[in-house]
């Protein structure tokens, strides 16, 4: 039937046409996009459904749709509804809603699921700023912060996931979170149309994660006491950790540089004093750990290149002109004279000022700010090695390993802290000189120098080492360890089957579905490395009905392996993190059941 | 005719926009206006409740919201409708006076609205409709005094107050640990709380978020919390007795507001220029030691060399201080905010018992905790969290937990959750909607149809048959006298966390009378507005 109304007069704005859900929808999203606005769900016994549409679209003529459907315009509703949002917001209610963010979630989590596990891929991100720079990256926290996000709960995902808390205090294991959180949702998706509350669901979430942490808590080894296990346990996590990122060529050693560094901070996660420094040039195999503090920066010329048992003077001073700091000073003199005088006297100060830093008995002086070719001249007489230019991070991080104090005064000599270290020596990597400071008071100190063939390589191996630091740091004070590769979830998905077993009502689909969406990471982990995961993972199903099985996914040999022999480990707080956050994000979605979005903001056009 | 057709016989408008300059009359108008209101309280129905539904909402920034709380989610809804408007105008002062129930007005005045559409259509004139429901609201309040109870709590009894808390936060995204925010709300709002005369000054109260850390790791902080750090990494993080001198005046040398300039012509003057530079700072330093303060926060920021001076002279300062921040902590540490060092005296002096650093996380992260101040009791929720979404939310939750704490010290009788007051109200109404002779009648029946709105969404949001379960209740509330209640049993709800009882007594469901009443009040004036409309006239948008 064709639209066969009377023309109204005046033009609605707005037209219902009543037709089944699917075709209606396909046939008018395809037409109009989005501006079909709203279907409202008063579904007639034939389900049929009433479509909104701007007649400006239609245009009031004959359309032969090809199937039926009535139309019917806005006067004949009376003001049935009212556009109560302004014009371009929309508003997305129930099931919509809910389909909308699941897509959304879903969607963020498979795009970082190829990336999950020692045989994930790489993604290329571009930027799209000038100079479109390119990163290549698995690492999941990366890719998702670059991301521009238009779905609300995507944003969630994201925000959620690359929280600070995944981020600095665990600092690996965002891609889990991503793709657990992704399961939990397709999980709840189903369960969601199958009639089941989102809130009931949520309830068997929450009972599930709790039940899932309790079994890996009876599950975790702890070696604390042992000091060559705890060892041999932290290089098995820097090695797991590693696998999965460009580094695992190396992880051998990039883990044992990583556990040394860690090990050095004894107990402290401040991975401030682990200084990270990149230099294009070598493989990556010539990357090293030094022990000390290496300063990016040049020693003045003619000033020594070396000095032992050296006492430092770290300051924070105007050594450039050192001007009269009274507002509204300057100079007018009347003759040349007078200038060289004021000149002379300017230069009396600086070398006043230079006096008094060498009072301090030092013979070495790192300044933040510049230090001029006057000054720095009379610090080479004096014998005394300058640094100039030591940004802020620089002299904090240096005045914190020589434990000295930042001096932006010079009057009381005796009163200040010095630093002392016991060489500074000017060293070469690759074709740059750096300053290496070594035996410096504070141990915990040290530098990692990463090398490699290009920038890409570089960063993405910063990250990776970055991320093995923090589990590493984070391990160390709690040294409850898990084995790998898939046997957490596995361990997980088993005690929360039982729970399902024995809880009555409908939870127990929720929990049963949990389970599920446990057993999707060693399914990706598999699947990423090409191997059949449907045998491995009913396979890895069987080993873990017996008591205590150690059995993990193995990607080297492509079957299941004992993870203890392997090698592999978890750190627990990781484990629990993801757990823990991807429950939560699964569940902030849920609850959502509309979605409103305003009106963009109007930009004004730049041409 | 504003309308003419090209060849192929579409149309093409002559006056622009011409659909948008409507005028409604009559009773087109009041429907229409019912319609958006219906509409709005449409939106907010599904989150009433403890198993209420969040909503997601993206701002005009592309920033997302997730959040169940009436007045937030209507006021970052970006309504244009007139009418709807009036309904987020009535949930936020349903928020400033009361603090919570912000979805139930809305809700309530909706289903108001909705009853009274059936009344129009019936050819009852709206002025009565509205007289009616006037009457109505009026038993409806009169009966909640009656079924509400005095509520005994005390400084060391606090458990009570707690439990409301938690009724109040357990239908929040933060309900994983709405036993420590209770408590962590009640202990803020007794701190400041004034039990003598019943009031409690909710500014004193400053809600705080930082992202990081877990949300199991907000604290009460019974001080002032600082996002600032000592100026000089070196300082002592941790000042005992402090005392604090306040300054608006920078450590750098005097820029007098007049426009002068110094003239340096000689050596001899430069030189002389040089000391007196230098003797400012000492200068400085040294007033700032005479009145013996061990603190300084100032609101500008300090040239490199008084900061050493400073750290030298062991005289912990702290830079870049907010002017409102300033002014808190003038206000806790009974100091005065000192805008010369010449006028700095002992007097003028902050007194805190506590100062200290604190760093977070694996962060550079650091914030300034001002504890045990002199004057005020002044206190802080300090709300950790894993993003920023999560800390804004909960600060709204927190703050409605403040707002039912504050109101039960105010006044302590409480009604029965559960959706059990509407219940009992609507029975009182329908009772005494057969006294009243005339057209009202109707109308009073028709609001306590609407009463039933209330429990009816939460049974629908919770799961259950809400027709069933509504009538189910009703019929026990009416049929089970207790001892205390000769005539009807007040405190049967809707059973939302299946429990398994429906005696809100026990499942320790409350809320406040005045919340309650206040809810009532403000729906049925709001709907009064909106059904005395009869012409609504709209121009074209510009």
């Amino acid at each position: 039937m064709n639209l066969d109304l009377a023309k109204p007069d005046p033009l609605p704005s707005y037209i219902y046409v009543l037709s089944d859900f699917l075709r209606g929808q396909q046939l008018f999203s395809h037409l109009f996009s989005s501006r079909v606005s709203a279907l409202s769900f008063r579904s007639t016994p034939l389900r049929f459904y009433l479509f909104l549409v701007k007649a400006e679209l239609i245009g009031w003529q004959h359309i032969d749709f090809g199937f039926e459907w009535r139309c019917t315009s806005i006067s004949h509703f009376g003001m049935a509804i009212e556009r109560i949002l302004k014009d371009d917001a929309s508003e997305e209610k129930g099931e919509r809603a809910r389909m909308a963010s699941f897509v959304g979630a879903m969607a963020i989590a498979d795009l970082v699921k190829t990336t999950l596990g020692p045989k994930g891929m790489d993604k290329i991100l571009q930027s799209t700023g000038r100079g479109q720079t390119v990163t290549v990256t698995n690492d999941g926290a990366t890719i998702l912060k670059s991301l521009h996000i238009d779905n609300p709960a995507a944003k969630v995902l994201v925000e959620l996931d690359i929280s600070k808390v995944q981020d600095d205090e665990v600092g690996d294991g965002t891609t889990s979170v991503v793709v657990l959180a992704g399961e939990l949702l397709r999980e709840a998706e189903k369960l969601v149309a199958s009639k089941i509350h989102p809130m009931t669901i949520i309830a068997g979430f929450r009972m599930a994660a709790e039940c899932a942490r309790e079994a890996l808590l009876k599950k975790v080894v702890d070696n604390k006491a042992n000091e060559e296990k705890f060892k041999t346990d932290l290089m098995k996590i820097a090695k797991t950790t590693l696998s999965s990122k460009i580094l695992s060529q190396d992880k051998e050693h990039f883990a044992k540089l990583a556990v040394d560094a860690v090990l050095r901070l004894k107990g402290s996660t401040n991975l401030e004093s682990i200084q990270i420094i990149k230099k294009p040039g070598g493989s990556l195999k010539d990357s090293f750990l030094d022990e000390g503090f290496i300063l990016d920066k040049k020693i003045g010329i003619g000033q020594p290149k070396r000095i032992e048992n050296a006492n430092i003077l770290v300051a924070n001073t105007a050594m450039d002109t050192d001007k009269v700091k009274i507002y509204g000073a300057r100079v007018r003199v009347d003759s040349m004279a007078k200038v060289a005088d004021i000149e002379a006297a300017e230069k009396q100060k600086m070398r006043e000022k230079v006096d008094k830093i060498l009072a301090h008995g030092i013979n070495c002086f790192v300044n933040r700010q510049l230090i001029y070719n006057f000054p720095e001249e009379l610090f080479a007489n004096a014998g005394v090695l300058a640094i100039e230019h030591a940004d802020f991070d620089g002299i904090e991080r240096l005045a914190l390993v020589t434990g000295g104090e930042i001096a932006s005064t010079f009057d009381n000599p005796e009163s200040v802290k010095l630093g002392h270290c016991k060489l500074i020596e000017e060293i070469m990597i690759g074709e740059d000189k750096l300053i290496k400071f070594s035996g410096v008071e504070m141990g915990q100190a040290c530098t990692v120098v990463l090398r490699g063939a290009s920038h890409h390589v570089l960063d993405e191996a910063e990250r990776s080492l970055h991320d093995a630091l923090c589990v590493l740091s984070q391990t160390v004070n709690d040294s409850r360890v898990l084995f790998g590769g898939g046997w957490p979830e596995m361990v997980m998905a088993k005690a929360v089957d039982e729970l399902a077993r024995t809880t009555p009502g409908k939870r127990s689909h929720a929990i049963e579905a949990f389970s599920r969406a446990l057993v999707a990471i060693p399914t990706t982990i598999a699947d990423n490395a090409g191997l059949d995961s449907a045998e491995l993972v009913a396979r890895l199903r069987a080993e873990h009905n017996k008591e205590d099985s150690n059995a993990g996914i193995d990607v080297i040999s492509g079957s299941v392996g004992d993870m203890s022999e392997l090698g592999i480990s978890e750190a627990f707080k990781v484990k629990q993190a993801v757990l823990l956050s991807a429950t939560e994000a699964a569940e902030m979605i849920l609850r959502v059941d509309e979605i409103i979005t305003c009106a963009p903001r109007r930009r004004e056009d730049r041409m | 005719m504003a309308l003419a057709f090209d060849e192929y016989g579409r149309p093409f408008i002559i006056i622009k926009e011409q659909e948008q300059k409507t005028r409604l009359r009559g009773l087109d108008a009041q429907k229409a206006n019912i319609s958006a209101g219906r509409s709005v309280a449409r939106i907010l129905r599904t989150s009433l409740g403890p198993k209420g539904m969040d909503k997601m909402l993206s701002s005009p920034d592309g920033d997302v919201t997730i959040t169940n709380d009436g007045a937030t989610i209507l006021e970052q809804m970006d309504v244009d409708n007139q009418i709807a408007k009036l309904m987020v105008e009535l949930s936020r002062s349903q928020d400033y006076e009361i603090g919570d129930g912000t979805t139930g007005v809305v809700v309530m005045a909706g289903s108001l609205l909705e009853q009274a559409e059936k009344l129009l259509e019936r050819g009852i004139h709206p002025i009565r409709i509205a007289e009616g429901y006037e009457l109505a609201s009026r038993i409806a309040v009169e009966h909640l005094e009656r079924i509400a109870h005095k509520f005994e709590f005390g400084e060391n009894n606090i458990e009570s107050l707690v439990q409301t808390c938690m009724t109040t936060l357990s239908s929040k995204i933060v309900n994983r640990c709405k036993r420590q925010l209770a408590e962590i709300s009640v202990k803020a709002v007794l701190a400041v709380a004034d039990l003598e005369r019943k009031d409690v000054n909710l500014d004193l109260i400053k809600v705080d978020g930082k992202v990081g850390g877990k949300l199991e790791d907000t604290e009460l902080i019974y001080g002032i919390v600082v996002d600032k750090d000592m100026s000089h990494p070196q300082m002592p993080k941790q000042i005992q007795d402090a005392n604090i001198a306040i300054l608006t005046c920078p450590f750098e040398p005097p820029k007098p507001k007049t426009k002068h300039k110094v003239d340096i012509d000689t050596v001899e003057k430069f030189e002389a220029l040089r000391r007196q530079e230098h003797q400012y700072f000492d200068d400085m330093v040294q007033q700032c030691k005479d009145v013996g303060a061990t603190l300084v926060i100032c609101q500008w920021g300090f040239d490199d060399e008084a900061n050493h001076l400073l750290m030298h002279r062991n005289l912990p300062a702290v830079r870049w201080v907010g002017g409102v921040e300033l002014e808190l902590i003038a206000i806790a540490t009974g100091g005065r905010i000192v805008p010369r060092f010449q006028e700095l005296t002992a007097e003028k002096l902050g007194k805190a018992g506590l100062v200290r650093e604190k760093s977070f996380g694996t962060t550079k992260d650091r914030m300034l905790y001002i504890e045990h101040c002199a004057n005020s009791r002044a206190v802080t929720v300090f709300i950790r969290g894993g993003n920023k979404m999560m800390i804004e939310e909960t600060k709204r939750s927190i703050h409605d937990a403040l707002c039912v704490a504050r109101n039960l010290i105010r006044n302590n009788s409480i009604v029965y959750g559960g959706g059990s007051a509407e219940i009992a109200c609507s029975i009182a109404v329908e009772a005494a909607a057969d006294r009243y002779p005339g057209v009202e009648q109707y109308a009073i029946r028709a609001f306590a149809d609407a009463l039933d709105a209330i429990p009816m969404a939460l049974a629908e949001n919770s799961g259950l048959q809400p027709i069933e379960t509504l009538s189910a209740v009703k019929s026990q509330q009416i049929k089970i006298p207790t001892r205390v209640m000769q005539e009807n049993n007040p405190h049967c709800g809707i059973d939302c966390n299946d429990v398994g009882t429906t005696d809100m007594r026990e499942q320790n469901v409350f809320e406040t009378l005045i919340g309650k009443q206040q809810q009532v009040l403000l729906a049925t004036q709001v709907v009064k507005m909106i059904l005395k409309i009869d012409d609504v006239i709209s121009a074209a948008e510009f």
